[in-house]
């Protein structure tokens, strides 16, 4: 489990946490969602320790990840995948590299092992095909895909994925969320999806919590949504509605000019 | 004000710091000695030609204008050869040497550092559990301060041989005369000195280069400041240094 207790976070003048609380149960599929900029990677980032707080504390299965030494805090980042947005593949490494990378670093396996392994990542991400090809050959959606391939290659416990269906197309977003989801129930991991996609949200989490403003305003599962009374949140979900049947609107207008 | 004061401060203070987190991580070498290889032949080796063909050029135009400003009959044409040979192996053979690796080097360690924190590559690599600074920045570090000294000695028997060469097929004086004046005022201080500025340089470069590219914010606007900041702070380090051991050593 992960507890986030109290935390604060601010670059220079700019506050971007105040005071946020929030727990990740395990087994469970948390969304994180908010605008652009209401600090959601900035707090998925001190899940793993990337960021240190001002002030609170991250525990990660009861270890505070805030006052531990670092070769502690890098003892437990090996119990977490993260999917970063852009993928953040090694460019100067193929696929096969970029997944066979963390094996070669901390597990003991032999080369052929380390070849087996990363053949059943690239199948279980269903990119079967592509392991000698360099990040720059692949899609956005493949890249990302490779990412989530190296994200899983150590079994982590934890899957953290910023922003996962960003900049891609409606069916290659399906394809990630159903990842997700696959992921989530084969490897039985816990996930934590930032996301500001509210098809992506609908689709893949058990709980959603919704950042505004510095501050976590609202938490509770999917169905509460639309029941809640949080203005900022409504006025979020109702935002994505539209450009939900906008998008649906074009795509069917599209399909039949064709 | 104030800030602008302590900027430089902060950062004198954020280097120092990420340099004893650097060589802190130094009993982790054995896992990363693949990169240190690997860095060794791209800072060293791939250097090679640049830094041959500056000597070259720096050794012969040495010969020839040390040539003409002594050119009378009264001072023996061996003075040419110890003249060269020591201007070559304090001065020129290294500080060439460094101004040339500040572009290549510094700079190419800074874009690369820079570009890996803009698209996430660092932050993968501490998300992994691996200590970043010891496999990015150590490596470059240790390959700079192995590999420079083997440069300048490249630089100098390259400088020192077309200076040789140039003296000869010029006519200024023959390869005996060169030799023995290089050998008539030969100190085993002028390699030395030599061989402790191209150390110093060769931490200078790469570190100012891992600093810098480490540290680099704001997307492709801030990897070319980084790229142009490394290469520029590191000659002008060099320049400063350069006075320093010279002071110090002299």
């Amino acid at each position: 489990m992960i507890e986030v207790e109290n935390i604060s976070k601010s670059f220079g003048a700019l506050d971007v946490l105040e005071d946020v609380s929030i727990e990740v149960r395990d087994g469970e599929k948390l969304a994180i969602i908010g605008r652009s900029g209401s600090g959601k990677s900035v707090l998925m980032k001190h899940f793993v320790g990337l960021l240190q707080p001002d002030s609170g504390h991250v525990y990660v299965d009861g270890e505070d990840l805030c006052c531990a030494p670092y070769e502690q805090v890098r003892h437990l980042r090996m119990r977490f995948g993260v999917l970063f947005q852009g993928g953040a593949l090694f460019d100067s490494k193929t696929t096969f590299g970029n997944i066979a990378f963390p094996l070669r670093y901390f597990s003991s396996m032999t080369e052929d092992e380390i070849e087996a392994r990363v053949q059943e990542c690239l199948d279980l991400v269903r990119l079967s095909e592509v392991g000698d090809k360099n990040p720059s050959e692949l899609s956005g959606g493949m890249r990302k895909r490779v990412a989530l391939a190296r994200a899983i290659a150590m079994e982590p416990q934890y899957i953290l994925y910023d922003e996962p269906t960003s900049g891609l197309d409606p069916e290659t977003s399906n394809t990630i969320n159903d990842l997700i989801n696959h992921l989530a129930k084969e490897l039985n991991v816990t996930s934590v999806v930032i996301t500001h996609d509210m098809h992506s949200v609908l689709e893949v989490a058990d709980r959603v919590a919704f950042l505004h403003g510095n501050d976590l305003e609202w938490v509770g599962t999917v169905e509460e949504i639309h029941e809640c009374t949080n203005p900022h949140l409504n006025s979020f979900v109702k935002a994505s509605e539209y450009t939900i049947d906008e998008a649906s609107a074009t795509a069917s207008l599209s399909g039949s000019s064709v | 004000m104030i800030d602008a004061l302590l900027s430089p401060l902060r950062a004198v203070g954020k280097y120092a710091i990420l340099m004893g987190r650097a060589f802190a991580s130094v009993d982790e070498i054995r896992i990363y000695w693949k990169n240190l290889f690997i860095q060794m032949v791209r800072i060293g080796i791939d250097s090679v030609p640049i830094v041959a063909l500056a000597a070259a050029f720096s050794g012969a135009v040495l010969t020839v204008q040390t040539a003409y400003q002594l050119e009378t009959p009264f001072i023996p044409k061996t003075i040419i050869g110890s003249i060269v040979a020591p201007s070559i192996m304090l001065e020129l053979g290294v500080v060439i040497a460094g101004f040339i690796l500040a572009g290549r080097v510094g700079a190419r360690i800074a874009a690369e550092l820079g570009t890996m924190r803009v698209s996430e590559q660092i932050d993968a690599l501490e998300a992994m559990g691996l200590n970043s600074i010891g496999f990015l920045v150590l490596p470059r570090v240790l390959a700079g301060l192995i590999m420079f000294p083997v440069l300048y000695v490249v630089s100098c028997v390259v400088g020192i041989g077309t200076g040789i060469f140039t003296g000869h097929i010029g006519g200024f004086l023959s390869v005996s005369e060169f030799l023995k004046g290089a050998r008539q005022f030969f100190q085993l201080l002028d390699p030395f000195i030599g061989f402790v500025k191209s150390l110093t340089f060769g931490f200078i470069i790469t570190s100012v280069a891992c600093y810098k590219g480490y540290y680099t914010q704001s997307g492709a606007e801030g990897v070319g400041d980084s790229t142009t900041q490394a290469a520029v702070l590191s000659c002008v380090f060099i320049l400063v240094a350069d006075l320093m051991v010279a002071l110090l050593l002299l």
